[in-house]
């Protein structure tokens, strides 16, 4: 006992060690040295590892919902994609008038469109703060209602997890028409600033990714802080025997929602600190195959661990990016191999593999 | 408007036949009569003038090779060689024009495109191209030719055309064509001037099926500016009204059962998508993501099968599902031997595992075939649409999958219940461990039992080859709507999977109309989402102790 | 037989109903009148009545499929029977309260499995139980006082896990997981606890101290015990209700119940 608890906490202390480098360190080199230096690190690289810890934060919350609550949710992207949308509206009103059409009142493609104004649901989001609350507050909203419906009438395990791809796949399918008013197929995308700072701009995607870094290594400590309540336990133990939580007095269906609408609203946030620093959003965020993708991040990692999400979406990003570089038919031959491997020979996941191997040391 | 188009394609098709069996014709007896070659002369003329007077004289004259001339010209098909001004018909092959002579209908050899001269035509006398080209139609012996002629002119028929389908009227013995010149000839009358005579041709036409007699009736009380009604007979007036509320409201009972069979077969896709699945997850407790996939597998095979033998359509579709059945069988089988076993009593396991297969069945088939879509050609019977009157037509692609979705269920009934094979997996279903005790090989049941859902996934496949694209994300664009249909029938329920699948397949044609494609797909999605709150276990779900593991 | 002491807090004069107090003036504390419950066409439980009196201690006894874990499901909620009715004292309708308002409202049970959770400590799987606010907001900033851990700590002596308290759930044995899950009900403080088959699994020992443990408990606590065992039912129980198809075939002491004719051909097989 004592000693998984030590080897857990020693793992989360190197993730997290690891983290603070990429996140101070990186975007000081940038500050520091010069461009042609070795330690500068590339526009791309930058917003390449901004990317990829977005993608950790939000693996983080699908660990809550699926590692702790046993809740297998695979459409968790939907709420990455609506906190992204909620952040590339507010970055489409940035542009002012300089698009394409140059009107201020409109995005450019409500004037290709021939809309006259703009649609109510985009008042507002001329405003970073009401934007920044939208990013939460939508995601939210869309979990509270769908996981009232569902958690009270006790739709549980694969029917649970069928329904929420479909609720994903319904999503996608609603903003790729054009008349939703989010730019259909092509989504947002041509941001100029943000905050009044230049996008494009190297320091501001050091700040971008220094952000990223910050907010999960904030949401890594609020989880886990969340787990070891007693909160945390009546949740680990809903995924292991639901009905006898019941038993006990507890009402597991709002235990359940609040997982889910707080891994939401993380989701949300890491949506909304993508969108900025890979410059588009459109409905393919919505695909069931991307929150497929999440499941597999935390299922190589580890579920049920926290650091094993964050370990499984930056290794699993990676090779993706190293691997559709160099050959891209062979990366669905990987993910879909990936996926069989892991859960036929690695149910625990690399970190579990990892624990078994410092257990039997110790041992 | 898919409808119609495969109207027109039926239509040509019978004229290419017609073209054809006179062109044989006319080569036996090689030596045409004077009066063709004398209007041919007139033809090569370049005077516009000279043309009509040809067009005129080609009319007049009764040899077979009018028609196929006229047309020809018509459509632009009709040249002077350049080198010895032999009058020729060309088609169009990308590189130049495959000839045929005018006269005699024989092939010529192939030609370049600057060495003919087209023949032009003016717009006038396109027009009355048109008009004799009917007139002669109306002669011809093939019923399907005349009756399209007759509905060419039902929209404006001049004495010299009505007189021409008043004598074709006396003497035609096909029921359709006769109505169809009844039919011009009433709304002829319902514009006279005799009110009697309109009044009576209203009554008479409010029993007809037809987009004309509604285009009639409006235009008698359409004609009202600034409120006042052209139409002076207050009579009549009411006829009409009477008469188009009649017409419309049989024109809407048929497009309901338009719409019906549009839902239904939409359903038949559904069930044939989903009842593969309702065995391995109703009866295995399995969810395979990758059962789009082996559907997908069952389309290529068909593709592959018409590659190997190109000129046999109908025979290797028929092939295919066999062929099919055991390709997405085995792939199945290998599958839940390799992988699935290894998973059972973990349902969410399974479900990422297969998903990972699904991938990789994808990724192979992309880099096997291409990743762009495959087309399977569809057999002739298979095409086309059949026609049952204005107001209603039903594709026969569409219809042949609603019969064999039928089919396919019902065997698969007999197959559960009268089966060895099949009386064990409902054993195992119920009890697995019981099963097991009573000596039943549960191992070999569950790969059979997969190998079927899966080999049944192939067939849909094949199905589906005839009426979507053949593709490496065939099978994702169908896995959620099958899942959708499972959950929503009831699991381990085959007559709730088929009642679903019909039901969700009609509820999305009759949303189409009001709510376009995609939202009602979102609708019916959303539906099935609020359903499954209250009814989590289906339409028809299943009871009792075993219900609650 | 005499009725038993009212244990709860409410004064013989005062008529006025107060929620969530469990009014058992008159006597019974569990009351089902007509209960059935159709499983496609089969008849889990056929018009059962039954009535639990405050304190007692209740053996059910009866073939498999007589209706026992049926009933339990009834009671705690997990069954909605097609008709009947059932209260908790005389004024809970238990009929419309969900499994965990009737937990809350004092009814707890063990299960024919033991189902405790695994991946949790024997302490966590107490403190889990622990009669306290179960809102979702009081538990996210939920801290043991002291006397709540003393309490757990107690629980633990008595149930003979004290020395494994830091342990998993998991790695004990199958005894010691029924133990647990029994004192798991006693953290809930219950008026009522139906136990489901407790000594399934348990060396002759723990039997004994089972037996023990649930005699010592009555009184203060209503007990509903479903066992096979008829020697333990005998070494508990003052009053066994026997079922079969669905239904109450007889109540009485365990000698008259054994030589009840119906009994022993229901038994036997006739």
């Amino acid at each position: 006992m004592e000693i998984i608890k030590l080897s857990k906490d020693k793992t989360s202390f190197v993730v997290l060690g690891l983290l603070a480098v990429i996140t101070f360190v990186i975007p000081l080199c940038n500050v520091f040295f010069s461009a042609d230096s070795v330690f500068h690190f590339s526009a791309y690289s930058v917003s390449v590892l901004g990317k990829y810890l977005t993608f950790a934060l939000l693996g983080l919350s699908l660990d809550l919902v699926w590692g702790y609550c046993g809740i297998l949710a695979l459409g968790h992207g939907a709420f990455f994609a609506l906190g992204g949308y909620a952040m590339g509206m507010y970055l489409m009103r940035q542009i002012g008038t300089r698009g394409v059409y140059g009107n201020a009142n409109l995005p450019d493609f409500m004037v290709f469109l021939n809309w006259k104004e703009l649609p109510w649901y985009w008042l507002g989001f001329d405003h970073f703060g009401f934007a920044m609350l939208m990013v939460i507050v939508v995601p939210g909203t869309l979990a509270f209602v769908f996981g009232y419906l569902a958690f009270r009438s006790r739709v549980t395990g694969v029917y649970l997890s069928i329904i929420t791809q479909a609720l994903t796949y319904a999503l996608m399918l609603a903003f790729f028409r054009n008349e939703m008013g989010f730019g259909g197929n092509n989504g947002l995308t041509d941001f100029k600033e943000i905050l009044g700072f230049n996008l494009q701009s190297e320091n501001v995607r050091s700040m971008l990714l220094m952000l990223s870094g910050i907010t999960l290594m904030g949401t890594f400590f609020v989880c886990r802080w969340l787990v070891n309540t007693k909160l945390g336990r009546v949740v680990t133990a809903i995924r292991d025997q639901e009905s006898r939580v019941r038993f006990l007095g507890y009402r597991v269906e709002m235990f359940k929602l609040w997982v889910f609408v707080f891994a939401a609203m993380i989701a949300g946030i890491a949506g909304a600190l993508y969108v900025p620093q890979v410059g588009i959003i459109n409905p393919s965020e919505f695909s069931p195959l991307n929150s497929l993708e999440i499941v597999v991040w935390v299922a190589i990692g580890g579920r049920n661990t926290l650091y094993g999400a964050i370990i499984g979406a930056v290794l699993v990003n990676f090779s993706k990016t190293v691997l559709t570089g160099l050959m891209p038919e062979l990366w669905l031959f990987t993910l879909g191999a990936a996926f069989v491997v892991v859960t036929v020979f690695l149910p625990d996941g690399l970190v579990g593999l990892l624990r078994h191997r410092l257990e039997e040391q110790q041992a | 408007m898919k409808v119609n188009s495969l109207n027109m394609n039926g239509f040509l098709i019978a004229w290419l036949l017609l073209l054809f069996s006179l062109s044989a014709h006319a080569a036996e007896n090689a030596s045409s009569p004077p009066p063709l070659l004398d209007a041919l002369e007139h033809l090569q003329q370049g005077t516009f003038n000279e043309r009509e007077k040809a067009i005129a004289q080609l009319a007049s004259i009764e040899s077979e090779r009018s028609l196929p001339i006229l047309h020809a010209l018509l459509d632009g098909k009709l040249f002077l060689v350049k080198s010895d001004n032999q009058l020729v018909i060309g088609e169009d092959n990308h590189h130049g024009y495959d000839l045929f002579d005018a006269v005699s209908g024989i092939e010529l050899k192939s030609i370049s495109r600057d060495e003919v001269n087209k023949i032009n035509l003016t717009n006038a006398l396109r027009t009355s191209l048109r008009k004799t080209i009917g007139q002669l139609e109306l002669n011809s012996p093939v019923p399907a030719i005349r009756l399209a002629a007759v509905h060419a002119m039902a929209g404006d028929a001049d004495e010299k055309t009505l007189a021409l389908l008043h004598r074709l009227a006396s003497t035609e013995k096909e029921p359709r064509v006769k109505q169809a010149i009844t039919l011009i000839f009433l709304l002829k009358e319902m514009n006279s001037t005799d009110n009697a005579l309109r009044l009576q041709a209203i009554e008479q036409l409010k029993e007809q099926n037809s987009i004309e007699v509604i285009n009639g009736l409006h235009a008698i009380l359409d004609k009202e500016v600034e409120g006042n009604a052209l139409e002076t007979d207050r009579q009549v007036r009411n006829a009409a009204k009477l008469a188009l509320s009649e017409v419309t409201r049989r024109q809407q009972f048929y497009s309901t059962i338009e719409t019906v069979f549009f839902g239904l077969s939409l359903g038949a896709v559904l069930v044939l998508a989903a009842i593969g699945l309702a065995i391995t997850f109703g009866v295995m407790g399995i969810i395979n993501m990758a059962h789009g996939e082996l559907m997908m597998l069952g389309a290529y095979t068909t593709y592959v099968m018409q590659q190997l033998m190109p000129n046999h359509l109908g025979l290797s579709l028929f092939l295919s599902i066999p062929a099919a059945f055991v390709i997405s069988g085995v792939a199945g089988i290998l599958i839940e031997r390799g992988i699935i076993r290894f998973l059972y009593g973990r349902p969410l396991e399974t479900l990422l595992a297969t998903f990972g297969i699904s991938l990789v069945l994808q990724q192979s088939v992309r880099s096997i075939f291409s990743p762009l879509n495959r087309s399977v050609a569809t057999p002739e019977w298979m095409s086309g649409s059949w026609q049952i009157n204005d107001f209603l037509s039903l594709t026969w692609n569409r219809f042949y999958i609603l019969v064999f979705c039928l089919m396919v269920f019902i065997l698969l009934l007999q197959i559960l219940k009268y089966t060895r094979l099949g009386l064990e997996v409902r054993a195992v279903a119920q009890n697995r461990n019981m099963a097991k005790a009573m000596g039943i090989p549960t191992d070999k049941v569950d790969a059979m039992t997969f190998g079927l859902g899966s080999g049944i996934a192939g067939v849909a496949g094949v199905a589906l080859s005839q009426i979507t694209n053949v593709g490496p994300n065939l099978g994702q664009a169908y896995i959620v709507d099958s899942f959708m249909v499972v959950v929503f029938g009831g699991v381990g329920n085959l007559l709730g999977t088929l009642v679903a699948g019909f039901s969700l397949g009609i509820a999305n044609k009759f949303l189409e109309p009001f709510a376009g494609a995609v939202l009602a797909k979102i609708l019916v999605l959303i539906f099935i989402i609020l359903f499954i709150q209250k009814r989590p276990r289906g339409l028809f779900p299943q009871k009792g102790r075993a219900a609650d593991s | 037989m005499s009725p038993q002491p009212i244990p709860h807090e409410i004064p013989m004069t005062d008529h006025l109903l107060h929620e969530g107090v469990v009014d058992t003036r008159h006597g019974p504390i569990l009351y089902l009148d007509e209960v059935s419950v159709n499983f496609d066409g089969f008849r889990a439980l056929n018009h059962l009545s039954l009535v639990i009196d405050a304190g007692e201690l209740r053996c059910l006894i009866g073939p498999n499929g007589a209706g026992k874990t049926t009933l339990m499901d009834v009671i705690t909620g997990k069954t909605r029977p097609d008709s009947g009715t059932v209260f908790f004292g005389q004024t809970i309708d238990l009929l419309k309260m969900n499994e965990p308002a009737i937990a809350q409202a004092g009814i707890c049970r063990k299960f024919q499995k033991p189902s405790v959770f695994d991946a949790l400590t024997v302490f966590e799987n107490l403190a889990l139980a622990l009669k306290a606010n179960k809102g979702a907001w009081s538990t996210l900033f939920y801290r043991l006082k002291g006397e709540q851990r003393e309490r757990i700590h107690h629980i633990t002596e008595m149930i003979g896990l004290k020395t494994r308290y830091q342990h998993r759930a998991g790695i004990l044995s199958h005894g010691q997981k029924q133990w647990l899950e029994i004192g798991m009900l006693l953290m809930q403080e219950p008026k009522v606890m139906l136990v489901d088959e407790p000594i399934a699994g348990m060396t002759h020992q723990e039997i004994e101290r089972t037996a023990e443990l649930l005699v010592s408990l009555q009184g203060e606590h209503s007990i509903v015990v479903v066992e096979h065992d008829m020697d333990f039912v005998r070494s508990i129980a003052s009053k066994v209700t026997v079922l079969h198809e669905g239904a109450v075939l007889t109540e009485g002491t365990m000698n008259e119940v054994q030589n009840d004719p119906r009994v022993i051909q229901v038994y036997l097989g006739g």
